[in-house]
């Protein structure tokens, strides 16, 4: 997907993600507009649920002043800050190749797509803040151990094709995962999946030219592009979660309208999608039992070992330490920077009030 | 005079390339989540300057068949330039390649050259060279909002705490000696002078203090006790001459690590 200026490409699926963020975006403001017209607002207090039920059966958007069940607030914010922290350990990883880009134009591109990530960190923990939670709070809960991050990003980047690979298979796992997002029912989260998606496309798309350009170079460049591709292939997979069958959340989330698909449905989607991408890269996936079943209309593949996935949630994946040690110690080290700003706004306001 | 051109636009470049390379170490580890999106946004805008000036240069060695030693000769871009370059044949002042120290390290870095690039980007918009006054002209503007983001923060840490304000008159104690070599003159900056190229940094000292100077006022800083003069004070340079710190080597060691270890390849 976003390959589609390379000759051959997938166009279907490619423009297809593209699209259905632009039409998400669409539904939201026809959505917007319905709710205006409409008379809609809650009876009395025993109405309350049903008038949730009933804006989320008529696929409009939760926003912050609704009332909501606590269960609903509560996944949200749990799965929301997650998703924020997920784009602030995901620096580190690329963050690591920054000061060693090979070239002036890569460097300026890694720094960009990392400067990208930071925003949409903020940009996410807004949209959890307004469920009544504060950013210190949530980071507070990451820093305890109670509120994890994507797993992917605690492995390695070993060589300078990692990079391509976590554009291409990262960030292009993450978007076949959001997607859907831009139509989840709280509008916040929604909005900032819209916007997110967008800027991810180009993300995805840049490390795929990363991986075509080292595929079509010196034979270690292309090995290292294969390598890469080997190391994040399964971890990639696992990005989409447990399969259906061991996902604890998956249904109130569905019902709710937070989630749209299953982990298994969209990392189907992911496999079909890459098969071809990496046809066109000249480069393999490391599955040998990767094959289309005609019968099915999509690729037989071998699933990631969820064993290791747990392994890696619960803390002992190869970089979880060094991640959350660094993420602790930039918190640590910037305390006295942070507590020098909110003096001098503190001293700002008061000679604000003596002036007044 | 294309010669002295090519000099001035590897001091230019190579400023703004080793800033940048300085300000990408910060990401992911600023102090606020807000300044390492700051930090790499500012890192880029040096990044993007290096590159116009960079290849602008290699367009000028090309031309007059001069090349680094490292690269044998060929088309010189950018990447020969920022890769296949050692420490002796960079231009950059000295100010640059200082480590990151602590935040107000790093914020007095960004002061003091923040404000020279501005002054100095301002002036070579006039340049009778027209690709220099282009490349001047967009880079002024980015600029500017280097050296408020610089003045906001000098600012914050000198008037914040008490902590804060020790680091921070630390830090500008630190790096003062290093902004004198921002305004050396030399045979090149004469000729480029009086060939109309824009380039007589001495004549800038003033209009820099002007600006730096209200900063750390504001900020309740002591500015360091100096003359222009060298003489008055300890004032180290070198850089433009190729004679750098013993940090220079190491910064490129890790720059250039990827791109030296595959001759010849694309990215």
């Amino acid at each position: 997907m976003y390959g589609n200026d390379f000759p051959g490409a997938d166009e279907g699926s490619a423009t297809g993600l593209l699209d259905q963020v632009e039409a998400a975006e669409a539904d939201l403001r026809a959505a917007a507009v319905r709710g205006l017209a409409a008379s809609g607002s809650p009876g009395a207090d025993s109405d309350l649920q049903e008038y949730f039920d009933a804006v989320i059966g008529a696929d409009q958007k939760i926003e912050p002043r609704d009332w909501m069940p606590d269960s609903y607030r509560k996944t949200l914010i749990r799965q929301i800050a997650q998703h924020a922290h997920s784009e602030i350990i995901g620096m580190q990883p690329e963050g690591n190749w920054i000061s060693r880009a090979p070239s002036l134009k890569r460097k300026a591109i890694l720094l960009a797509k990392v400067q990208d990530e930071a925003g949409h960190g903020l940009y996410l923990y807004a949209a959890a803040e307004t469920l009544g939670v504060t950013r210190d709070e949530l980071v507070d809960l990451l820093f305890e151990g109670r509120q994890k991050y994507s797993s992917i990003f605690n492995y390695p980047t070993l060589t300078w094709a990692d990079v391509g690979a976590i554009g291409w298979l990262v960030d292009g796992a993450a978007i076949v995962n959001q997607v859907p997002l831009c139509r989840c029912s709280y509008g916040p989260y929604a909005r900032a999946m819209i916007r997110v998606c967008k800027e991810e496309s180009f993300h995805q798309r840049q490390g795929y030219e990363i991986l075509h350009t080292l595929s079509h170079g010196t034979p270690a460049q292309k090995a290292m592009a294969q390598d890469a591709i080997d190391r994040w292939w399964y971890p990639s997979l696992a990005m989409f979660g447990p399969p259906d069958a061991d996902s604890t959340h998956s249904a109130q989330s569905m019902a709710w309208k937070i989630k749209r698909f299953s982990n298994d449905e969209l990392r189907q989607r992911f496999v079909d999608m890459c098969v071809q991408q990496a046809e066109i890269l000249g480069l393999g996936l490391p599955d040998p039992e990767l094959r289309w079943n005609e019968q099915r209309q999509a690729h037989d593949f071998t699933q990631p070992d969820y064993t290791e996935l747990m392994r890696v949630i619960s803390g002992d994946g190869p970089c979880n330490r060094q991640r959350m040690d660094h993420r602790r110690r930039a918190h640590a080290e910037g305390a006295w920077v942070r507590e020098a700003a909110a003096a001098y706004a503190a001293k700002q306001a008061a000679r604000a009030e003596v002036a007044a | 005079m294309k010669k002295e051109l090519t000099e001035l636009l590897l001091r230019l470049g190579d400023d703004a390339l080793i800033a940048a390379q300085r300000l990408g170490e910060w990401v992911s580890v600023a102090p606020e989540m807000e300044e390492d999106v700051a930090l790499a946004n500012i890192a880029l805008d040096q990044v993007g300057a290096a590159r116009l000036l960079l290849s602008y240069a290699g367009e000028l060695m090309t031309e007059a068949g001069e090349s680094p030693a490292a690269a044998g000769g060929g088309v010189v871009t950018e990447d020969t330039l920022a890769y296949l370059r050692d420490d002796r044949e960079f231009r950059n002042c000295l100010l640059v390649e200082l480590p990151n120290g602590d935040f107000a390290v790093t914020i007095a870095k960004l002061l003091f050259l923040s404000a020279y690039q501005r002054l100095h980007y301002d002036w070579l918009v006039a340049s009778t060279d027209e690709r220099l006054a282009g490349i001047a002209a967009k880079a002024r503007k980015e600029s500017a909002y280097h050296l408020d983001h610089g003045t906001q923060w000098v600012i914050r840490l000198g008037d914040g705490t008490a902590e804060s304000h020790r680091r921070m008159q630390a830090a500008v104690d630190e790096i003062w000696p290093y902004t004198h070599e921002l305004f050396q003159a030399d045979d090149l900056t004469r000729r480029l002078d009086e060939a109309g190229f824009g380039a007589a940094p001495a004549t800038l000292r003033d209009a820099w203090l002007a600006i730096v100077e209200p900063v750390l006022a504001q900020a309740t800083l002591d500015r360091p006790a100096d003359g222009w003069a060298p003489a008055d004070g300890w004032a180290p340079a070198g850089g433009r001459a190729g004679l750098h710190t013993e940090h220079l080597s190491y910064l490129l060691a890790e720059m250039q690590v990827l791109h030296r270890a595959h001759p010849g390849a694309h990215w």
